[in-house]
């Protein structure tokens, strides 16, 4: 069943795959001829490549205007593919639940060998699909949304004549995501690590005629890279230290390997702690914590279901399941627990922050994807791998939620994204207002929605942890719950209350097709569904001993701790998120002058955030810039002036000198340099033969 | 084993082919060019089919040398002595399987001359085969060095504008390794009193030879691998050669160096290799960051690939330098698939110099609009080159890192960092080549790719997910061979060490 579940979705993007190549190959004929004269037929081919595209859902501030609508008709098939990408998702889908039931609760772990991979002394590598709770639940997550945001992708990408590769690459990704979630080793997960970098490229890069969207997919997939770096050498140090990536074997070998060092630049490092640093900063690349976190916010250049799927509820929490399934390392390692807690509790106050002032609708909630997972990754720093993992659940049903409402909300307004431009809304959309607001509720943890019964758990067990950041991220995370909740309120009344700001496109408005809404009322569901009833698999002691049993470590002392928060403290986070909602009520609604004069009275500080603290600014003046001065410099100086200089340029100058008037230059030369070689071969026979070898 | 020569066959049938072109195909006009391209087609197809007699006949659980053939020649310890482990065997299948695409790449781009284009190559073949199978160092030497002679023709008559200066480059830096290596080729045949290879395997060379020797084979295998800093000829040979001339400089002829390094640097000098390792690395890490810094500001698509080459090439040398088990795994397996993937790059490359003839980067983008088929094999080389998982360029990365970071932290350290700027690089072509909007005139008429261009390139996409999912065809055939070098490697040198105890 779970080679069903992983290869179905294979399946899938083999097939669109094949329809897409088909009709484009039909709509470009083959031929190696070029026309080099028909310049009156080249330029309404350019016309028409300009507004090839249909979607474009630019920022207004950024990018301006590009809504044209499509010239080109859909390849044949388009529908096909469509049917049978999101069909075979669903049946996934449906096999993913009935395998957490039977794994969560039946207890029908598997390990499934599917081929050998690398094979080479002691490194054995296999594909092997592994499945127990932590996995199940991963995969649950995965094929829910995945199928819901195909079935919604149906209706949001209907005027896009590349549908077929744009299922293809759902589905593709999809597969990747299932297969880093089912690894049984460390190099099948990066194999699927890096499977979903390239879907994420080739997605964010689908609207390729948009210069926009090609950086923002080489910048998504440069800076995983960067994490990938410390992910690959966290494997070769599992690897030189226990001889396996197996993760059986290396969590049986791990705790004999407390007190080794690794020697590093002359630095005695504490084993454990170096390898889980480095695999950490993988998860950093892959879920956008801070330091790495600036491709997440440009990725919103791709579609929306793709913001949705990808950047909110699968590919950047396999960061946090990395961490959540290695838990029996981590727990090996304080210091590296430190290190976890402080990313992620930085991370969580630090994207709430620029999360307050931008406009566009998309990296508002983008801004607070990566707040969110800094919230899972402060879990994962004080040992509650389950809480983290709770937070993961729930957060996919009400971020995807959030996601493709705000799909909804640009499919009605025709491709516009930034909130200054909407208002009034709810009258026009009550159906994706009301979605919207279920998803704001369950993000802000108002009481009996998800995110009310994972966030607070994950700041109780902040409280409760023996980490050095312990308090640390219990202040960060409470502050940036009043963030969240002031951020989240701000863009629900500016898009839906107030005076409509562009009268053309309110009008017009309307509400999407049955395609977009079924997924999003199945996504509002799960966003209060997700919450209660699995709070007892999820946080409480002994459902946890129950439900995770062996694929994750929990730190012993964590659960129990969280138990015993004071009383007054504990509804502090609903209290901050009160707060936020009021002082969004009294900016935006009751006193809207208010915003304004703040900003105008701190300009510092408004630019500082809108700017998302002048990171990319920085990256740019310090690594890519002199990554390219150095690149000329050597290429110019050090290949061109240097060793050529000294090599063969100024050798060949001092043989030119000596040859020119022996040999014609253009003819002679090459025969001369064969005959050379030649000579020179026959005198070493000859040597060979009557000097030496007749001795 | 055999009743009849196979190995000698596989490496003479393309130089017989050779023959019969300049025997049917005389004179200019366009049906003796039709003769010689079919003819010089259906020789390397056969040669291939050959070959592949070899892979069914081989042992691969032996490290011994096989299929070998030995008949006196010269004078004493001179024999005419061929044949193949599991270091050579994936080379020469590697080497026959890239000919027959390099005579389809060529079928239209050559027009002039191509009797004798397709002469020079089916001789460049079976010297590129026989440097493979030799076991005697004079017909090495022979053969190494005498493939040097089509390179240069097919550089200096077929190439681009400046193929003189880059013909007249290779020449200089080769012709300075190969007379070191042939000063130490007389110095190891006055130490042995042979020039059997397998001979001298097991022949101990003393201490201060071994220095020597090392250095002057290193001179000339340093040159060809390229690595850094003798790797500047390489760009210049890539941009001048045509199209199929370059994919077997980059997918056969920078082999040779690695070979090189694994036939005679690790077996025979083991005590000097094990010395210069640390240097080896630190030229290796310098390659690779070097040159893929370099790489990021190319405005020319071959010299991309060409110095992307050098960085991947450095792995390799890492990877054998290291000598582990995986470390010279991962280094033979990254050959071959660098063979396959550069190799495909360069035909990707030549595709739209075909239509364009530019290789100009700015003179391109937005060619997906009119070439799907095109982007979507681009795609997958690309993504080789970067080293994805899931393709063959992963497999030799990862293992070439994974056996050294045992021996060598920093040199690892260093080294990986290769994976984020190869991706700069490999990506930004692909961003500027494909992507974007079709908006330049001159690209508006481009087609997408021919049956003929199709016939290159999906057999090469295919084998480069086969090998990346399932690489344990090309691992196992090399496995014993590799192991044995390590073992002897490590005897050697723990000899040594023992030794040198003993004195204290």
């Amino acid at each position: 069943m779970i080679q069903a579940i992983v290869f179905l979705p294979l399946l899938g993007a083999i097939l669109a795959g094949i329809i897409s190549l088909a009709g484009a190959h039909a709509r470009n004929p083959s031929g190696d001829t070029v026309d080099h004269h028909d310049d009156a037929h080249g330029d309404a081919h350019a016309a028409v490549a300009h507004d090839d595209h249909g979607h474009d859902d630019h920022a207004h501030d950024d990018h301006g205007h590009d809504d044209h609508h499509v010239s080109e008709p859909a390849a044949a098939g388009s529908r096909l593919a469509e049917l049978i990408t999101t069909g075979l998702l669903f049946v996934s889908a449906a096999l993913s639940w009935f395998t957490l039931v039977d794994v969560g609760f039946m207890h029908h772990d598997a390990r499934v060998v599917l081929l050998p991979w690398i094979n080479s002394g002691d490194l054995q590598v296999s594909w092997t699909l592994r499945v127990d709770t932590l996995t199940a639940v991963m995969l649950v997550v995965v094929n829910t949304v995945s199928s819901l945001v195909h079935l919604y992708s149906i209706g949001y990408m209907d005027e896009d004549p590349y549908r077929p590769r744009f299922f293809g690459y759902l589905s593709l990704f999809t597969f990747a995501m299932l297969m880093l979630v089912t690894a049984d080793n460390l190099v099948q997960l990066f194999f699927g690590w890096e499977g979903v970098g390239l879907a994420s490229y080739l997605l964010i890069g689908f609207w390729y005629q948009k210069p926009s969207a090609n950086a923002a997919a080489i910048k998504a997939f440069v800076v995983n890279r960067v994490g990938d770096f410390g992910f690959a050498l966290g494997i070769f140090a599992v690897f030189a230290l226990i001889g396996s990536t197996d993760f059986e074997t290396i969590f049986h070998a791990a705790p004999g390997l407390t007190g080794k060092t690794i020697d590093f630049f002359g630095w005695q490092a504490d084993a454990m702690t170096l390898t889980c640093c480095l695999l950490f900063m993988g998860a950093m690349g892959k879920s956008a914590q801070f330091l790495l976190h600036t491709w997440l916010p440009d990725a919103m250049e791709g579609p929306t279901p793709v913001s949705a799927l990808i950047h909110a509820a699968t590919m950047v929490t396999a960061g946090v399941f990395m961490v959540a399934r290695l838990s029996p390392l981590f727990e090996l390692s304080p210091t590296a627990q430190a290190v976890v807690m402080f990313f992620g509790a930085t991370t969580a106050f630090f994207a709430a922050t620029v999360g307050l002032v931008q406009n566009d609708i998309k990296r508002i909630v983008a801004y607070s994807t990566c707040s969110q997972l800094g919230y899972m990754f402060v879990a994962m720093g004080a040992g509650a791998y389950s809480v983290g993992m709770f937070h993961l659940f729930t957060h996919a049903f009400f971020k995807a939620l959030l996601f493709l409402g705000s799909g909804s909300v640009i499919y009605a307004m025709h491709h516009e994204q930034d909130i200054r431009n909407m208002g009034g809304l709810w009258r026009k959309i009550p159906y994706t207002f009301a979605v919207m607001c279920v998803g704001t509720l369950a993000l802000t943890g108002f009481p009996l929605f998800a995110g009310y019964f994972s966030k607070d758990a994950i700041i109780e067990s902040a409280y409760a942890a023996h980490n050095p950041f312990a308090v640390y991220a219990y202040l960060l995370t409470v502050a940036a719950a009043g963030l969240t909740s002031f951020y989240s309120w701000r863009l629900i009344f500016k898009t839906f209350f107030g005076e409509p700001h562009d009268q053309e496109h309110y009008e017009a408005a309307h509400e999407s097709p049955m395609w977009m809404l079924v997924p999003i009322g199945v996504l509002a569901a799960g966003s209060i569904l997700s919450g209660f009833p699995f709070k007892e698999l999820f946080v409480s002691p002994h459902g946890v001993e129950e439900f995770f049993r062996e694929s994750v470590k929990m730190n012993p002392h964590i659960l129990e701790g969280m138990e015993e928060i004071p009383g007054w403290l504990a509804p502090l986070p609903t209290v901050m998120m009160v707060l936020g909602l009021f002082v969004s009520y009294m900016f935006y609604i009751r006193r809207p002058y208010l915003p304004v004069e703040l900003a105008k009275q701190q300009p510092m500080l408004y630019q500082f955030l809108l700017n998302k603290w002048y990171f990319d600014e920085l990256y740019d003046l310090i690594f890519v810039r002199p990554a390219k001065w150095i690149g000329y410099q050597l290429w110019k100086k050090g290949d061109g002036f240097v060793i050529d200089g000294l090599g063969p340029d100024g050798v060949s100058a001092r043989v030119l000198d000596v040859t020119r008037n022996v040999v014609k230059l253009q003819t002679g030369y090459l025969y001369h340099y064969a005959f050379a070689m030649l000579i020179g071969a026959a005198g070493l026979i000859t040597w060979f033969m009557f000097g030496l070898g007749g001795q | 084993m055999t009743t009849w020569p196979i190995l000698s066959v596989v490496t003479f049938l393309p130089a017989f082919g050779a023959i019969l072109i300049y025997l049917m195909a005389r004179g200019g006009d366009e049906t003796a060019s039709k003769t010689a391209r079919w003819t010089a087609f259906w020789v390397t197809v056969v040669t291939f089919a050959a070959s592949l007699i070899l892979v069914a006949r081989f042992d691969p659980a032996s490290s011994d040398f096989q299929f070998v053939e030995k008949t006196s020649w010269l004078a004493t310890g001179i024999n005419y002595h061929m044949g193949i482990d599991g270091i050579s065997l994936p080379l020469i299948i590697l080497t026959t399987a890239i000919m027959p695409f390099c005579i389809i790449a060529s079928w239209k781009a050559i027009t002039s001359r191509v009797s004798e284009y397709m002469m020079a190559f089916l001789i460049l073949e079976t010297l590129m085969v026989g440097t493979f199978s030799a076991l005697d160092l004079v017909l090495f030497y022979l053969f190494f060095e005498g493939g040097l002679i089509p390179m240069f023709l097919i550089i200096g008559v077929w190439g681009g504008p400046r193929r003189v200066y880059a013909s007249f480059k290779f020449f200089l830096y080769t012709l300075l390794g190969s007379v070191l290596m042939l000063l130490a080729i007389m110095a190891l045949y006055w130490n042995a009193g042979t020039t059997d290879i397998p001979t001298l395997m097991h022949t101990a060379v003393p201490r201060g030879l071994q220095t020597w020797a090392w250095l002057a084979f290193f001179a000339s295998f340093a040159v060809k691998m390229p690595m850094w800093p003798v790797h500047t000829w390489l760009p210049d040979a890539h941009v001048e050669a045509p199209t199929a001339g370059s994919v077997i400089l980059a997918a056969i002829l920078l082999k040779m160096g690695g070979y090189g390094f694994l036939r005679f640097s690790l077996p025979m000098f083991p005590l000097a290799s094990h010395d210069f390792a640390p240097f080896v690395f630190t030229l290796s890490v310098i390659a690779i960051i070097y040159t893929s810094l370099v790489a990021l500001m190319q405005e020319d698509m071959k010299k991309l690939i060409a110095y992307s080459s050098v960085a991947h090439m450095g792995f390799v040398t890492m990877g054998i330098f290291a000598v582990t088990t995986q470390g010279v795994a991962g280094g033979m397996f990254q050959m071959i698939s660098h063979g396959i993937v550069s190799g495909a790059l360069f035909l990707c490359v030549g595709i739209v110099y075909d239509r364009m003839h530019t290789r100009e980067i700015a003179a391109y983008g937005g060619l997906v609009n009119r070439m799907p088929l095109y982007a979507l094999v681009f795609m997958v080389f690309t993504m080789a080159n970067v080293g994805l998982p899931g393709t063959s360029g992963f497999i030799g990365e990862f293992m070439t890192l994974l056996g050294t970071f045992k021996v060598s932290l920093p040199t690892v350290f260093f080294a990986t960092t290769g994976v984020i700027l190869s991706a700069g690089y490999a990506l930004w072509l692909y961003r500027k080549i494909v992507f974007g909007a079709l908006v330049k005139p001159a690209l508006m008429s481009m087609k997408d790719l021919t049956y003929r261009e199709c016939l290159t390139l999906f057999p090469l996409v295919a084998l480069t997910i086969l090998f990346g999912v399932y690489p344990k065809p090309v691992l196992d055939m090399s496995a014993a061979s590799v192991q044995q070098i390590v073992n002897n490697y490590n005897t050697a040198v723990t000899a040594v060490k023992a030794a040198s105890l003993v004195v204290q």
